[in-house]
């Protein structure tokens, strides 16, 4: 597996390309279940958020009922969860597919970037296969130690999860 | 001893031996087909059907369409402030009029030839409607359909598709009480606070009935749950889970009970701070001045799972939510999700009552998907109902007291499911 960049705040800007091998790496964490690691790449008060399918890109889980809106704690917490055998719903392990296309830098403020990317994950449990569909968006905070995530909102470009039934997994 | 006394029945379905101390259920009423196709007729189009809540529709010409025991139905409120049901379809040749979730609208008009219907449900215009004869509509039989059924108690909207059926406040019966006690919270009423959770589950519907009643389950299932709640500073109060089980009549079932979480209305912890504990007591001094300091507590600190005869929960925890769900098939139900709240919260308290939902609530929260996954699990273990054919629901049977870890809310609904099964049906 690559490593995780390190570029500092002196270092070139942060190009597309370097994203991609960033977002990359998010997947593959997710897909090999090393959710410590994935954990790792966020920010001490990050935050990731799964709207309901019905909410706009307006919605804030303080006005609208989201499927997932974790601080940094609950990330934490989850992840936590996730790698116990009592987490029911994801015991025994699914296996997943998280995929990333369509990077873009939106913007950058300083060392702060806006990046989007699409995004398809499949995760497969008791011989069933679902299909998350959507697009991220991404508060990423370059510092010293590399890129780290403030923000990831995965937004799912569906009417409804009725396909998905849950959101057990991370997205 | 009310258990002895109504048990000693048995059916294809449901062994009721309140004598023996034992309750059964057929593990078939989860599975056949034939099953369903009675259920549709005799439970769904019998029984009041939770529609929506008012707040969906405040203002005139407000619309939400909505799937409900099979059919498609557009709920809205009309230009004269009436809220109405109607059956999603031309009465022309049948596509639907709405094609929108939710909106405002004035009228709707079907694409396919352009006839137009008000928010009142009237057809107001067709093209070419010089060649149609001159008393063309005269009866009304080419307006929207209504449902047959319309009724409001409390801001929440139910259908029912039987003309004969009883009044809702008759059918709710006991189970208004409980209603009432969540009702009460807001000062200016409850309200469906935006984003809908709408999921699946590969399982029978029934199984979310017991489920979403069911305090059995809660350290086991929920163990998870129970580690984050222990890891989050400040998130619990000294409190246990203690109280009991109640059937109401009719199906309608609850448990009700202290518990350790926050609650916004109203019971603060520590995680919540100074300022949370002080809209606490804010909340709490008003419910007290309202209606009295015994209700106000029980309003503010006790909590309560409530099952509306058949298919509609409102639990009211460490967050409010409605939960309504449908047959698809005898292995699969459609279930839709709405968090509810007082109008006049504040927004901290509001932000604080979302975050709680999503700890516990919901298809992406820290419980929920293990209730899923259990009835799921449930349904895939009936493949073997040939060799273990009934499932065992008799926990706490004939105890004085039920606690809310027995069985008793489970069996009040079964007995209902049950009574209704077995009734032959007239000849229309």
């Amino acid at each position: 597996m690559s490593q995780v960049l390190t570029k500092g705040v002196n270092a070139p800007a942060m190009t597309r390309h370097d994203f991609e091998d960033f977002l990359y790496f998010e997947a593959a964490l997710l897909d090999e279940w090393r959710l410590d690691e994935w954990l790792a790449l966020f920010t001490g008060d990050a935050k990731y958020m799964v709207p309901a399918t019905d909410c706009t890109d307006a919605s804030t889980p303080a006005d609208s009922l989201f499927y997932i809106a974790d601080d940094r704690f609950r990330m934490g917490e989850r992840v936590k969860r996730l790698n116990k055998k009592t987490a029911h719903a994801e015991w025994p392990r699914s296996k997943t597919r998280h995929t990333v296309h369509n990077v873009r830098i939106r913007s950058v403020e300083g060392n702060v970037y806006q990046v989007a990317c699409n995004f398809v994950t499949y995760r497969t449990k008791n011989d069933v296969t679902n299909t998350y569909i959507g697009h991220n968006e991404y508060k990423i905070v370059v510092g010293g130690d590399g890129p780290k995530i403030a923000e990831k909102r995965s937004v799912l470009d569906l009417d409804s999860i009725r396909a998905l039934g849950k959101i057990s997994i991370i997205i | 001893m009310i258990e002895k006394e109504s048990g000693n029945s048995r059916s294809a379905y449901v062994i009721d031996d309140g004598v023996g101390g034992l309750f059964k259920v057929a593990r078939h009423s989860f599975v056949d087909e034939a099953v369903l196709e009675d259920e549709r007729r005799k439970v769904f189009d019998r029984c009041w059907l939770y529609f929506g809540h008012e707040s969906e529709v405040a203002k005139p010409g407000d619309f939400v369409s909505r799937a409900i025991a099979g059919r498609n139905l557009i709920f809205n409120r009309d230009r004269n402030g009436k809220i109405n049901a109607f059956y999603n379809t031309c009465t022309h040749r049948g596509a639907f009029v709405c094609r929108e979730s939710k909106g405002n609208a004035r009228n709707f008009q079907c694409f396919y030839h352009g006839w137009v219907y008000s928010d009142e449900g009237k057809l107001i215009d067709q093209p070419g409607k010089s060649s149609y004869c001159a008393n063309f509509n005269d009866d009304g039989a080419s307006n929207l359909a209504r449902v047959e059924r319309l009724q409001n108690y409390r801001g929440l909207c139910f259908i029912n598709f039987d003309r004969n059926a009883v009044d809702l406040e008759t059918y709710l019966g006991g189970v208004k009480e409980y209603i009432d006690l969540v009702m009460d919270q807001a000062e200016t009423g409850m309200e469906i606070i935006g984003g809908a959770q709408a999921y699946a589950i590969d399982a029978n519907w029934k199984l979310l009935c017991e489920n979403s009643i069911d305090g059995y389950h809660g350290g086991v299932t929920h163990a998870t749950y129970m580690d984050y709640l222990a890891n989050t500073v400040g998130s619990m109060s000294a409190t246990s889970v203690s109280g009991g089980g109640r059937q109401l009549g009719g199906g309608h079932a609850v448990i009700e009970y202290s518990a350790p979480w926050g609650r916004p209305v109203a019971r603060s912890v520590p995680a919540w701070g100074e300022q949370g504990k002080k809209d606490i007591d804010a909340i709490m001094a008003r419910l007290i001045q309202k209606h009295g300091e015994e209700r106000a507590r029980r309003i503010g600190h006790m909590n309560r799972n409530i099952l509306i005869f058949p298919n509609l929960v409102l639990n009211d925890i460490m967050a409010v939510t409605l939960r309504s769900f449908y047959p698809i098939a005898p292995d699969k139900m459609h279930v839709n999700a709405w968090a509810l709240g007082p109008k006049e919260e504040t927004t901290d308290m509001r932000e604080r009552r979302l975050f709680n939902f999503l700890e516990f609530l919901g298809p992406g929260g820290f419980a929920t998907p293990d209730d899923m996954e259990a009835l799921e699990m449930c349904q895939r273990g009936y493949q073997n109902l040939r060799a273990v054919a009934w499932n065992d629901i008799s926990k706490g049977m004939n105890r004085e007291a039920p606690s809310t870890t027995d069985e008793l809310q489970m069996r009040a609904f079964w007995r209902q499911w049950n009574a209704l099964m077995i009734t032959k049906e007239a000849a229309e």
